[in-house]
Parts: C-alpha cells; sequence; structure tokens
C-alpha cells in the first residue's frame, strides 16, 4: 500500500481567499474573544504590510491600514476540508480526513488509472491550484509516515517501507507527531534526530516512555497498523457562500457563482454522479430568499455547461433586493452515463454535442423552448399534434392529404376568388371530451395561388366563411 | 515574351479568368427534385452556406421545396431545426412526406431571438439543417448566418418574404417561390450562372 498525504498548511486562509475576487488585497483572518482579537493567518499581501500570525488585531491596526478583516470560521473550513476529501474521493476509494488539515488516500491501488506516481502527483498539484488550495504532497508506504513526513517535504517520493525509513531517519524529533512532553525529553537527552531514537534499545525506550511514545513510532515505520476512519461521500450537495457585501448586480454574482459551481463538479466526478436538478438560492438581507431553479433534460457535471446554464438563467433574473448570500443545493444526483461519440462519425466536425445545444437554447429561450412534434391519433386536425420536451415515437400514417403547417388559430377565408380544389371531407369527432367538432373540410385555392384547408362548420349557410386551417405550402 | 509560364501557375494567381469554373461533385446534398439539381452548380444544395427561399406568400411551397432534402436528412439520423416557425408543423403531414419526426426539433422563439437562436444552432454542428424565418434581417445578420453554417457544416435556409428579393444578400442560393404559375426562380447560385428559365415546381401546382 501507498499512502499520499496532501496536507494543506493554509486551509482556512485559502477556503476564505477562493470565494473572493479581490485575492491580492490584504487580508488578515481574525479569532479569539472580543476582548482580545488575534490575527489567525495572513495572506501575502498582509504580511508585506509587515503584519503576521499571532499579532493581536490592536497592534496590527497600529503597524499598518486598509487591510480587510474576516471571521475566522471553523465550520466554514471543515465544509471545504468535506469537499476536498470529496475530490479526493475520485482519486482513490480510501480517503480519511484523520488528520486536520490534511488528506490521506491510497494511491497505489490508483496508480493503474492515473499513470506512474510523477504524473499522477502532476494531476493532483494541478487540480489543487485550480481550485485554490496551497498544499505539499508527500508518498510514503503509510498513513502516519506521509503525515509526518509532509511536515518538512514537499514532493517526496518513498515509495517502499527502505526509502519511506530513510527519510524518517533523518527527520528532527520535534516534528515527528510525538507527544510533545516525549519529544522536548528526546531533545533534552540530546537525540535530535529519530534515527538516535531508533537506535537506543527497544526495552530501554518501552520502560522510559509512556506505551502511546512506542506505538507512534512502531506506527510511523509501519510495524504496526493504524485504523483509520474513510471518508463517505454524502448523498446531495449543498454549499453556502457568505458574500460580506451586497451584490446588487447578477454580473457581479458570477465570480462567486464560478467558484459553487466549480466545487459542486469536483463533488460530482467524485462521484461519479451527475446533476440534473439544483437550486441557487440568493438571500437577501431581509425578505424570502430568491429560489432560481436550473433544471436539465440530462444529467450533466461539467463546470463550464453547468456554470454557463446557470448564468442564462441568472442573467434574465431582476434582482428585487441586493444579494447578501448565495447557496446552492442539488439534491437529485443521478448516475451520469457520458454521451458516447461515435469513431467515424459522418458529423466529424461537431464541436459541440446536440445536448448541450439543447440545453443552451433552453437556459435563455426558456424551459419550454426547445420542442419535438409529435402525431396523435385523433381526427381532429387541432388534436392529433402534441409538443413534447422529448422525441416522440412515431404516430400511426394518415392517407388523406394534410397541409404542412397548421395555423394556430383558423382564421376566416373570403368567399371571393376562391376555388374549391377537393372536398368536402368530414370530420366530426371529441363529443366526449367536450371539443365537439363538427365540419367539412376543403382543399381551397387562393386567388394568388396557394393552396389551403379550410372548413365550414355543419350546420352553417352554404355562403357562410370558410375557416382556413392550414397551408398545403 | 517567349517566357514559358506554366498554365498550372497562372490558374494559381488567379490571373486567368476561365469562363465556366469546374462543376464540383454531384449528389453531396442533392434538393430531391430532379430539374432544380440538374440547373444548380452543386447538383443540389450549397453545402455548409446559406439557401434563401424567397415566397410570394405565407404558404407558397417552401415545404414541398425542401421536403424531400429534410426527409432523406432525418432518415439518415441527422437533426433537422425549424427556429421560430410562422405555423404548427402538422406531423401526419411531415410524416407522409417522410420525415422522421424523431429528428425534427422545433425552437420557440421571439423574432429578437430567432437569430441569436439560429445561428447557435447552426455554429453547434450537431444540425444538419436548420430553417429560420429572419422577420428584419439586415445583410449583416444573413451574413452571421452564412459564417455559421460554413463552421458547423450545416445547411441553413432563410425563408423571406419576396420583397427582399431585390436587396442583394450574402446567401450562397436564392430561390424565389412563386405560386401563380407555380415554379421556382432561380436568382443567384455561386459557383455557376443563374438560369434565366424558371423551373417548374411539379406536383405542386394544381
Amino acid at each position: 500500500m501507498l499512502w499520499a498525504c496532501i496536507l494543506l498548511p493554509q486551509l482556512a486562509l485559502d477556503s476564505v481567499l477562493r470565494g473572493r475576487d479581490d485575492a491580492d488585497q490584504p487580508l488578515v483572518l481574525l479569532t479569539g474573544p472580543a476582548t482580545r482579537r488575534v490575527l489567525q493567518a495572513v495572506n501575502p499581501a498582509a504580511r508585506a504590510l509587515g503584519l503576521s500570525a499571532g499579532l493581536s488585531l490592536t497592534s496590527a491596526q497600529a503597524l499598518a491600514q486598509g487591510f480587510i478583516t474576516v471571521e475566522h470560521d471553523p465550520a466554514a473550513t471543515e465544509r471545504q476540508q468535506q469537499l476536498l476529501a470529496a475530490w479526493a474521493y475520485r482519486f482513490s476509494s480510501q480517503v480519511s480526513l484523520h488528520y486536520p488539515r490534511a488528506l490521506l488516500m491510497e494511491v497505489h491501488s490508483s496508480l493503474g488509472l492515473f499513470g506512474p506516481w510523477p504524473r499522477f502527483e502532476a494531476r493532483l498539484r494541478e487540480e489543487l491550484r485550480a481550485l485554490g488550495f496551497r498544499h505539499r504532497i508527500v508518498l510514503a508506504s503509510n498513513p502516519v509516515a506521509a503525515r509526518m513526513l509532509a511536515n518538512a517535504h514537499d514532493g517526496l517520493a518513498a515509495s517502499d517501507p527502505a526509502t519511506t525509513r530513510a527519510a524518517l531517519a533523518a527527520m528532527p524529533i520535534d516534528r515527528l507527531g510525538l507527544p510533545p512532553e516525549a519529544a522536548t525529553a528526546f531533545s533534552r537527552m540530546g537525540l535530535r534526530r529519530l534515527d538516535q531514537v531508533l537506535a537506543l534499545p527497544r526495552e530501554t525506550l518501552a520502560r522510559r516512555f509512556a506505551g502511546a511514545v512506542q506505538l507512534h513510532l512502531d506506527r510511523l515505520l509501519g510495524l504496526r497498523a493504524m485504523a483509520l476512519e474513510c471518508y463517505l461521500p454524502p448523498d446531495r450537495f449543498e454549499s453556502r457562500l457568505e458574500l460580506n457585501f451586497d451584490v446588487a448586480s447578477s454580473q457581479a454574482l458570477l465570480f462567486p457563482l464560478r467558484r459553487m459551481i466549480e466545487d459542486l463538479a469536483a463533488f460530482l466526478a467524485g462521484r461519479d454522479a451527475g446533476v440534473q436538478r439544483f437550486s441557487l438560492f440568493l438571500e437577501h438581507a431581509e425578505g424570502a430568499d430568491t429560489l432560481l431553479p436550473v433544471g436539465l433534460l440530462a444529467a450533466e457535471r461539467d463546470a463550464g455547461r453547468l456554470l454557463e446554464l446557470a448564468r442564462g438563467r441568472l442573467e434574465q433574473l431582476t434582482l428585487r433586493a441586493p444579494v447578501r448570500n448565495l447557496r446552492l443545493s442539488a439534491e437529485e444526483l443521478p448516475a451520469f452515463v457520458p454521451q458516447a461519440g461515435e469513431l467515424f462519425s459522418a458529423r466529424a466536425r461537431q464541436q459541440q454535442g446536440w445536448e448541450q445545444l439543447r440545453e443552451r437554447l433552453r437556459a435563455r429561450l426558456g424551459d419550454e423552448a426547445v420542442r419535438s412534434v409529435g402525431a396523435v391519433a385523433d381526427h381532429r386536425p387541432e388534436c392529433a399534434w402534441r409538443s413534447a420536451e422529448l422525441p416522440a415515437v412515431p404516430g400511426g400514417d394518415c392517407t388523406a392529404p394534410r397541409p404542412g403547417w397548421l395555423l394556430e388559430q383558423p382564421r376566416a377565408l373570403p368567399l371571393a376568388g376562391l376555388r374549391l380544389l377537393a372536398g368536402p371531407e368530414r370530420i366530426e369527432s371529441g363529443w366526449w371530451d367536450g371539443g365537439d367538432v363538427r365540419r367539412d373540410y376543403y382543399l381551397v385555392e387562393t386567388t394568388a395561388g396557394q393552396r389551403g384547408w379550410a372548413y365550414r362548420q355543419l350546420g352553417d349557410a352554404r355562403d357562410g366563411p370558410l375557416w382556413l386551417q392550414g397551408w398545403f405550402a | 515574351m517567349g517566357a514559358v509560364v506554366s498554365l498550372d501557375g497562372l490558374l494559381d494567381t488567379r490571373r486567368v479568368w476561365k469562363g465556366r469554373p469546374l462543376v464540383e461533385a454531384h449528389g453531396l446534398q442533392p434538393t430531391g427534385h430532379a430539374g432544380l439539381d440538374a440547373v444548380l452548380p452543386g447538383g443540389g444544395w450549397p453545402a455548409a452556406a446559406l439557401s434563401e427561399l424567397l415566397l410570394a406568400d405565407e404558404g407558397a411551397g417552401e415545404l414541398h421545396l425542401l421536403w424531400p432534402s429534410l426527409a432523406r436528412l432525418s432518415k439518415a439520423g441527422e437533426r433537422v431545426v425549424l427556429v421560430a416557425p410562422p405555423f404548427i408543423p402538422y406531423p401526419p403531414a411531415w410524416q407522409t412526406a417522410g420525415v422522421d419526426l424523431r429528428w425534427l426539433t422545433v425552437v420557440q422563439a421571439s423574432a429578437a431571438e430567432s437569430l441569436w437562436a439560429a445561428e447557435q444552432c447552426l455554429r453547434s454542428g450537431s444540425c444538419a439543417a436548420v430553417l429560420c424565418w429572419p422577420q428584419r434581417a439586415d445583410d449583416r445578420a444573413l451574413r452571421r448566418l452564412q459564417v455559421a453554417a460554413e463552421t458547423g457544416q450545416a445547411l441553413a435556409f432563410a425563408c423571406r418574404d419576396q420583397a427582399a428579393a431585390l436587396n442583394p444578400s450574402p446567401a450562397a442560393l436564392r430561390i424565389a417561390i412563386d405560386t401563380r404559375p407555380a415554379q421556382w426562380r432561380v436568382l443567384k447560385c455561386r459557383g455557376g450562372l443563374a438560369p434565366n428559365r424558371p423551373i417548374s415546381a411539379a406536383g405542386h401546382a394544381g
């Protein structure tokens, strides 16, 4: 087994920064009680102002001005870590959040799918960068060693127990996650590195130190296994973003929306699911939330496409009040079946599939805009067709001549100059559903030469008006 | 004088004008009407280009002209899209004409959005034929459709009023559809001279 540890040294700060489009502004995270506010983390721009973690807010304000303060929210950080676990779940079936601010994943069984470790690692790094998290990645032969080596290394790949042991042996004793009193005791004994500790006889160690120390050392070297609790992805996706300021234009919502949808896509890829319906809640300072439902005809999980669809609907929305928070919720996550493309398709230059085009049209023109027509076995012309979202099954054949265009509403046709070419054809039907129809149909030709399909109500006068219902175009 | 100039080179630099350009291979996108196919330079619709149908009146016979092509495409499993048609396509008649309704899609759009929708359909490359009824399409709008048709390798048909026949148009093919007598007049066809003799719309008249 090979374990990779992805350490996220700046998880709390990154979770805040990735939701903002002004990431290069000085920003600090605040924590602590109201009487003693302390800087929990600072971004590089704030560090350039001379600020550092651990300063109190009053001294920070004395040092510099014009930095943004954000309240540290452990719950939000926890949500980000859950999201990262969902992301990692697509690469490995064993993902653990055992250690705070770190992801442990078993990668040996994933190498067959994602290629040799250097390529796999490059992919992990690239995706983490896109998600906006700074990280350190270390590979080792057991999870504890991977986590502890990540304290001092980045990019280390110790792919067998011997290299792992060698890498561990050179580690300083206080970076190994030993109980603090044991680490202090070791360094006071003059043992600075792990190999010096390992050189001691086992019995003397066991006599002098608590059992936990020996246990930890054994786990570190892979001599004893550790039971890890593995991550199980949830069945629904829920994400909420506090904008911290009021947003009055839907354009300004696009940036935070993009982040949320990228998170959704990462989550879906991990679950190997798609999303068919999700809701966007725009929360206002007061009053009910504005709900923006986004429905698709087929499950989808590409971030770019999902964003485009949500954007098309968002742009049509007029905001009745400034938006303060944004929430995205996806309840139904059906299995995602990728479209199978033909290798030797006649339409080889197809840049965009029909499904994407259909969703794009629906997003801009409305959910009802793209329809198929189907035939219905009914003699009444206005009932003999229906419009459906999905392609209709072919109906029965009709041998009598029927017009290609049907008028939505029949309109009166003046009799003057009209030539009756065929008819009458009696259509009498529908007494059972209230849409009773008793008509004589004629094939007519107008003075201009168009040929139409017109009828006269049964019981009307012989010279009464004809009602045009279709064109033989 | 006396310099030997290769004929191919002259032709390549387009300094020599040839009276009749080569007629492309026949049968690329046949219209399904033998009389019309015979006079059109490509032996049918110009592939991946805009064709303009200029109607004398509503219901003048555009479906009679288009149905064979639409039936051929839909039977081959290629998508046909009607963008904002003025009437409801009546399924029994379309089926009788041989159109496979599973591959026929109607997009409802307002007059302002219909050009956008048509362009999207053409550009996507997933539609074989796109029919639209632009109300007040100017030269620029038609050119956009023409470019989109080239990009997506699709047949674009714009049905317009015959009053537009006098305006120049970027369409590769322009056919005026008369009702009395029922005939087609080719006003312009790219890659050849437009025949000055109208073609009878057989089967439709009388």
